[in-house]
């Protein structure tokens, strides 16, 4: 292993165990405050989640919407643009690919109706993600308020549609999807019987692999990564820097959209309102503690499907809310330690070669 | 519905806003972008509801959820100018980690998931104007207005967002004068907070609502100014009384209200009605 490589892991990997520590302590705390051990709460936390089929159908349930959203936050902060915009984004895909299913007549075959779906979720990250970045491209507008600004009209345009143009009777959801839905993956593992873990797991796998190659083995992708460190210095090189802005946003609001399918082609086969319970904005936490590498954020977002589905089992001991405590602390320690690792890491180099 | 209630129902729904777009405003003119005002809210309205749950008065509800709104905004403060953390995803942090807190302790204390017993308030009045915390909303206005423009610690505020090398080079203690602007941000933020839980004499979960973003809303919808910003909260205002009046008249769908806010905000960061600027050096750390 070489000594640059050896160097550069450690830069990528410390602020992330660093972070991991903080919580687990801080989590030890609040544990010992219910008069709970804390051995005890994180052993039933892991068995929840990994020591039963259906716990570990559930993480990889979790994991593929939270990758798939990590994935469209991590490409837009490859390119220096925050995109909060996730949770609207989720749910515009969602949308998008429920309008397709319904649509469609019914008996089309999944091997046409499926990509159909997919490219309605697509669009809906199209529109949701690149509004952002062509405001910011053109108007100089800042990115994380239009986006967070973004994800309240879109949810409430969705819930006017819902509520006025396509609810069925009685609920907050439209109609059935007639064609598009794909297999859980209970049809293949039989023990998996119960959970929503489906087929879109694979294609979040998939794109996972896409935007590893589209970012370090494409021009287009090297013209994101130089554009996200340093845009003067781009634009002089003779990247057009603006270009770069809207497709970066766009293609990540695609990434989040795509998301929405697991819910709709995968689990209910119908978009329902506030179905995205705050994954999107969790999915921030994926792409940075993921340090906005693709397969980063694949095991990141593992992490925190894992964190999720562990804290339903230990709902009797503490509340399950802990959960999002644990988050907050992970993320505010993940912020704080990476610019305060890389000085650390800068200052014992400057030891080491002088 | 006759004028003056129309007015003062305006008013009630502008006070939370008014204290958090004045307190966003002095973190953001100081460059500590304030997407935390949500959970600086909602960690006052709890504290509030805990200190008039413990002591019976709603005065020291008040002083507790400042204490609250305080110490998240320290928190804040010491995460993005002592570890220089991106601020925007401190602020994430900050949000999320209040709402779980306040669902945990909810539990601790009160072994409820939804929200916490009654708690004593003021008399607020048919009016709603017996409350003394409605009169210092419509204050908070003018008092961040009058320290921002007319103190020398407003100044300071002011160079440290806009150029904190050149407010460096004369004297101006940064780092300090950022704490201080991001602890009065989560105090008036706070007080926000506190006006609701005390006026709904309980602490329920969540019960923002994303009132801290309508409130950086007005905040850029006002360009950084306190008295756009705070016109800008009554006109956020006055389209929730009148969403809440004209329900099941027809007309416009509710939803379409609730944009508002928001819609204006991304027309107005896209330049489309006159340019709205951020402070030069928001969101960068100081050297």
């Amino acid at each position: 292993m070489s000594e640059s490589f050896r160097l550069r892991a450690e830069e990528a990997l410390l602020p992330s165990i660093v972070a991991l520590l903080i919580a687990l302590i801080l989590g030890d705390v609040l544990i010992l405050m219910f008069g709970e051990s804390p051995a005890h709460v994180y052993s039933r936390m892991i068995e929840g989640a990994w020591g039963n089929p259906y716990g570990f159908a559930q993480v990889l349930y979790k994991t593929t919407t939270l990758t798939f959203a990590g994935l469209g936050i991590a490409l837009a902060l490859r390119a220096g643009l925050f995109n909060i915009g996730a949770e609207g984004q989720l749910a515009a895909g969602a949308f998008g690919a429920a309008i397709v299913g319904i649509s469609l007549p019914a008996g089309t075959p999944g091997l046409v109706a499926v990509p159909l779906c997919l490219l309605g979720a697509a669009a809906g990250g199209l529109l949701t993600g690149g509004l952002p970045g062509v405001l910011k491209a053109k108007f100089g507008a800042h990115e994380v308020i239009v986006t967070i600004m973004l994800n309240f009209v879109v949810l409430a345009l969705l819930n006017w549609l819902i509520v006025e143009r396509l609810r069925t009777a009685d609920t907050l959801h439209t109609p059935e999807i007639n064609a598009g839905a794909v297999p859980r993956l209970s049809e293949f593992i039989p023990a998996f019987h119960g959970s929503a873990a489906n087929v879109t797991f694979f294609f979040a796998i998939a794109a996972a692999i896409w935007c590893w190659w589209y970012l370090f083995r494409t021009p287009g992708g090297y013209a994101l990564r130089a554009t996200g460190l340093q845009p003067d210095a781009a634009e002089y090189s003779g990247i057009r820097v603006g270009r770069v802005w809207i497709k970066a946003m766009a293609l990540g609001g695609m990434l989040a959209a795509l998301g929405g399918t697991n819910f709709v082609l995968g689990y209910k086969h119908y978009y329902e309102d506030g179905f995205t319970g705050g994954s999107g904005f969790l999915a921030i936490a994926v792409a940075i503690v993921g340090r906005n590498h693709p397969f980063g954020v694949v095991i990141a977002a593992f992490f925190f499907a894992t964190l999720s589905q562990g804290g339903l089992a230990i709902h009797a001991l503490v509340p399950k809310q802990m959960v999002e405590v644990l988050q907050g602390i992970v993320i505010l320690a993940m912020a704080a330690a990476v610019p305060e690792v890389q000085r650390a890491l800068r200052s014992a180099r400057k030891v080491v070669a002088a | 519905m006759n004028p003056f209630d129309f007015i003062t129902q305006t008013l009630r729904i502008a006070v939370p806003y008014l204290f958090a777009a004045s307190g966003g405003l002095v973190a953001e003119r100081a460059g500590i972008v304030s997407l935390t005002l949500e959970g600086f809210m909602l960690s006052g309205a709890f504290s509030a509801t805990l200190g008039s749950y413990y002591s019976g008065s709603a005065v020291i509800g008040v002083l507790a959820g400042a204490a609250g709104g305080l110490l998240f905004g320290l928190l804040h403060g010491i995460a993005t100018v002592r570890f220089r953390a991106d601020q925007v995803v401190s602020g994430i942090a900050v949000n999320l980690l209040v709402i779980g807190l306040t669902q945990v302790i909810l539990m601790l204390l009160f072994d409820s998931s939804s929200n916490s017993p009654r708690v004593e308030g003021f008399q607020a009045g048919l009016s709603g104007f017996g409350d003394p915390l409605v009169w210092m909303g419509l204050a908070s206005v003018p008092v961040v207005a009058f320290l921002l423009y007319r103190t020398p610690f407003g100044l300071r505020i002011q160079a440290a967002g806009e150029h904190p090398e050149a407010a460096a080079s004369v004297g101006i203690n940064v780092r300090f004068v950022r704490y201080v602007a991001v602890a009065i941000s989560g105090v008036l933020a706070g007080l926000g907070g506190v006006y609701l839980a005390l006026d709904q004499h309980q602490f329920t979960n969540n019960m923002t609502a994303g009132r801290g973003f309508i409130a950086i809303a007005a905040v850029i919808f006002g360009r950084w100014n306190p008295w756009l910003a705070g016109g800008a909260c009554l006109l956020f205002a006055t389209a929730e009384t009148l969403q809440i009046q004209l329900q099941g008249v027809g007309g416009i769908p509710s939803q379409f209200i609730g944009m508002i806010p928001y819609v204006l905000t991304i027309v107005a960061l896209a330049g489309l009605m006159g340019r709205a600027v951020a402070p030069a050096a928001l969101g960068r750390a100081e050297d």
